[in-house]
């Protein structure tokens, strides 16, 4: 297929998978400041939640920029629900995912497209009071159920063919880069905190962590136990059966690249199968010695220089003389 | 109230149904008009979900909007079909053969039928061109013949279409979306299918390809995901199922042209471009294109690909080129013209420029090269001081205009705020060039919307409706 319009279905998955990522991150968040625990050590990140979502998307600063002053969980609500001046903002992931399945409508089915087209024209519709007024829950939800929607319709009716593989590498490129920094994010900055091991606190913020990534009910059945890091970053990382789980986005990103790739983009191929077996044959005690921080910075580095081959192979080629003197 | 000298597609006279409409007629007096008005905005509804859109330009405000569609469909008898049908086949037949000629031989030109500068001096004129031989002497493998219907009933071509014409996505969007929300129509009328459309492009594109390619590939060019028809370019790639590509997407190399894809560059044979002459190859037509390909036209000069529609048909698609067509129809095919053209005035003629200046207020003045209903002066219902405007822009370049009688054209029941009345409709039927000369059984409708409006373009608030032809 043509690579200008992988790339578009690459984009367009991602950008829907990062809206998700972003309701789930707003959603936990906002729940959890509803609670009465809070931390009050105000030099750590973690300690005022709503810091979180900026933190995650690197986003802070650019906050700051457009909301000077203390933080407030409206501003960053407003910054990350419906700024269009923030590319990351839901308003604009759903927009540009738009926007790419305009382009590529030729390539997904009608359905998709209908579907695609649909969310945009109520997300361009949303005013922020409305929102808050309806239960800002019900509009991540919303989001939540839009982007599953998506997929299935995207699982139900789309031929099987490269498109189709570059929209799911787009997905789960997404998702474990979310997964990576999210548990980066939080294990990073709960570290300082012992004193709260084991605590109330400490039990909303792990389980808080679990929810975004719907892996609460999971950890509970898995393990039946008290959560503890060890064994979150276990699920998180390594069971490949957690659908968000590193282990289970590389399963599916070495599966798709295994099919797209052929001689000559053999090494997009080789860095997947290296990271995938990396996990695959991991650990949790080998992580922990190794620094969990440091485990995932080493993930989030070897990822980038995955997606950098597979723009190089497929999404933005350069192509030798020899390839086109045939 | 339907006034007696305009011709209704629907009544005869008051009370009194076309045949062709009986059963849909009947149909409808059994429905209250709440039912239709809620069909309407379903509709509608619908039209914007799919995103089946076209941009204004101009328009800052909203860059897409859905085309007003309306849901009663405009009806032809079998018999009208035919002379539709073949009016436009002849004519593509003889406008094909007059390309052929002026880029070859100029047999026309000598024969004095046609003034030698009326073609070499006229810009759309591609010299680049002379001598050069296209696959199967197609010129036009895709033409729009506007056609209207006036106080009498008779056929007029409005105008033809040889470059890129658009709308045919319409045409197959538009009875989706009529069996989407009547289909019990469609098991009481005998509605002769037309969604066939893409597959007669897709073999006729083939069937062009560069000799001794026998698998050849297909490609759509599109200017790009911003431009007005980008909708109908994604259409019509997705239904032949084929690439849609933009310039940048295409490399030329030793004369064989590549599309960049994520397996390597691979061979393209044969490119159904919907971008203009001008724009496709800035090595060779404006430097300035961004959009276009560089070096394209040398590969399709060495006949290693083909362009679908040609280089350098504007020429007969051109105002002042169209009062030729029924002479070349006599001089290609020594047949006479099965539809009429309407009776135009040349601005270059003085007796001509004279007799439309002092009847502006009744004529139609539209530029010669113009399209899209942009920079044309609909005499009728323009105001003294947009006659007086037009006036000045007339008498600056006089050549630049024709001039044609305000035309009645036909009405057809259409909805709108007051109900169900008539408006102005014509029809664009969409001619396939070859293997053959076909063309699937209906076309675009483009009704004016506002009561008494004579523009049926969509850029000027036109609609548009299903075009039913019947198969008995």
């Amino acid at each position: 297929m043509l690579s200008r319009a992988a790339n578009n279905l690459y984009w367009m998955s991602r950008h829907i998978e990062r809206a998700e990522n972003t309701a789930r991150l707003l959603d936990v968040t906002y729940r959890m400041s509803l609670l009465p625990y809070r931390v009050q050590e105000s030099d750590q990140a973690w300690a005022e939640p709503w810091a979180l979502p900026l933190v995650i998307n690197g986003l802070a600063s650019a906050y700051y920029e457009r909301y000077p002053g203390p933080i407030s969980s409206d501003d960053v609500l407003r910054f990350m629900v419906l700024d269009s001046t923030n590319p990351s903002s839901i308003h604009s992931c759903i927009q540009a995912a738009r926007e790419n399945a305009r382009t590529e409508r030729g390539a997904i089915t009608s359905e998709m497209y209908e579907d695609m087209n649909s969310l945009w024209l109520k997300m361009r519709g949303a005013d922020y009071e409305k929102i808050c007024n309806s239960g800002l829950s019900l509009f991540f939800d919303w989001v939540k159920v839009r982007s599953h929607q998506f997929r299935g319709v995207t699982f139900g009716t789309m031929l099987r063919d490269e498109g189709y593989k570059f929209i799911r590498l787009g997905t789960f490129i997404e998702r474990a880069d979310n997964t990576a920094r999210l548990l980066d994010v939080k294990y990073h900055t709960l570290l300082p905190s012992a004193a709260d091991v084991g605590g109330a606190v400490d039990y909303y913020q792990w389980s808080a962590l679990l929810r975004s990534l719907s892996a609460f009910d999971a950890y509970r059945k898995v393990y039946r136990d008290l959560i503890t890091p060890a064994k979150v970053t276990e699920l998180l990382v390594l069971r490949e059966d957690v659908p968000r789980s590193l282990h289970a986005c590389m399963n599916d990103i070495y599966e798709m690249l295994m099919m797209l790739c052929d001689d000559s983009s053999i090494e997009a191929e080789r860095l997947a199968g290296e990271l995938h077996a990396q996990l695959h044959y991991g650990r949790t005690e080998k992580i922990i010695e190794i620094g969990l921080h440091e485990y995932l910075m080493d993930f989030l580095d070897k990822l980038s220089l995955l997606t950098a081959e597979i723009n190089r192979d497929f999404l933005v080629p350069v192509y030798t003389q020899q390839q086109v003197s045939a | 109230m339907i006034q007696p000298t305009i011709y209704d597609e629907m009544y005869e006279a008051e009370g009194i149904v076309r045949p062709q409409y009986q059963t849909y007629s009947d149909w409808l007096k059994g429905k209250p008009v709440d039912f239709i008005k809620q069909k309407q905005r379903e509709a509608e509804t619908l039209f914007t979900r799919l995103g089946i859109t076209f941009a204004v330009y101009g328009d800052e405000g909203g860059n897409e909007r859905s085309i007003p569609f309306d849901i009663v469909p405009r009806i032809l008898g079998m018999q009208a079909w035919k002379t539709i049908s073949e009016g436009a086949c002849q004519r593509v037949r003889a406008l094909n053969a007059f390309l052929k000629d002026i880029y070859h031989d100029q047999d026309i030109i000598k024969a004095g039928l046609i003034p030698e500068q009326q073609i070499l001096a006229n810009k759309l004129y591609r010299p680049e061109m002379r001598g050069f031989n296209v696959p199967g002497d197609v010129y036009v493998h895709v033409a729009g013949i506007d056609i209207v219907k006036t106080n009498l009933g008779e056929f007029y071509v409005l105008e033809d279409n040889l470059r890129t014409p658009s709308g045919v996505s319409y045409m197959l969007e538009n009875r989706k979306m009529m069996m989407r929300l009547f289909p019990e129509l469609f098991s009481r009328i005998p509605v002769a299918p037309v969604d066939h459309y893409t597959d007669v492009l897709l073999e006729n594109l083939r069937a062009v390809a560069p000799a001794g390619v026998s698998n050849p590939t297909v490609v759509v060019l599109t200017p790009g995901s911003y431009n007005s028809a980008y909708f109908e370019h994604a259409f019509l790639a997705q239904q032949m199922g084929v690439e849609l590509v933009e310039g940048q997407d295409l490399l030329v190399t030793n004369n064989t042209v590549y599309m960049r894809t994520t397996r390597g560059p691979k061979r393209v044979d044969v490119i159904y471009r919907r971008v203009d002459d001008d724009f496709l190859d800035p090595f060779a037509f404006r430097a300035d294109s961004i959009i276009g390909v560089p070096n394209l036209f040398a590969a399709y000069k060495a006949g290693r690909v083909t362009l679908a529609n040609a280089i350098g048909t504007g020429v007969a698609d051109d105002k002042s080129t169209y009062i030729y067509v029924p002479e070349m129809i006599r001089f290609y095919l020594g047949e006479e013209p099965i539809i009429s053209n309407v009776p135009t005035y040349r601005l270059d003629r003085a007796d001509d420029l004279k007799y439309v200046l002092e009847h502006l207020p009744e004529l139609v003045v539209k530029e010669v090269q113009g399209s899209g209903g942009y920079g044309m002066l609909v005499g009728p219902g323009s105001t003294r001081q947009q006659i007086a405007d037009f006036r000045e822009r007339i008498l600056q370049s006089p050549a630049n205009y024709i001039a044609q009688p305000a035309l009645a054209l036909s009405t057809c029941p259409t909805f709108c705020d007051t109900g169900i009345a008539p408006r102005h409709v014509d029809l664009r039927p969409y001619v396939l060039s070859g293997k053959s000369v076909t063309l699937v059984p209906g076309g675009l409708t483009r009704v004016a919307l506002r009561e008494g409006s004579l523009v049926v373009n969509s850029s000027q608030g036109g609609g548009t409706k299903d075009t039913w032809v019947l198969e008995q």
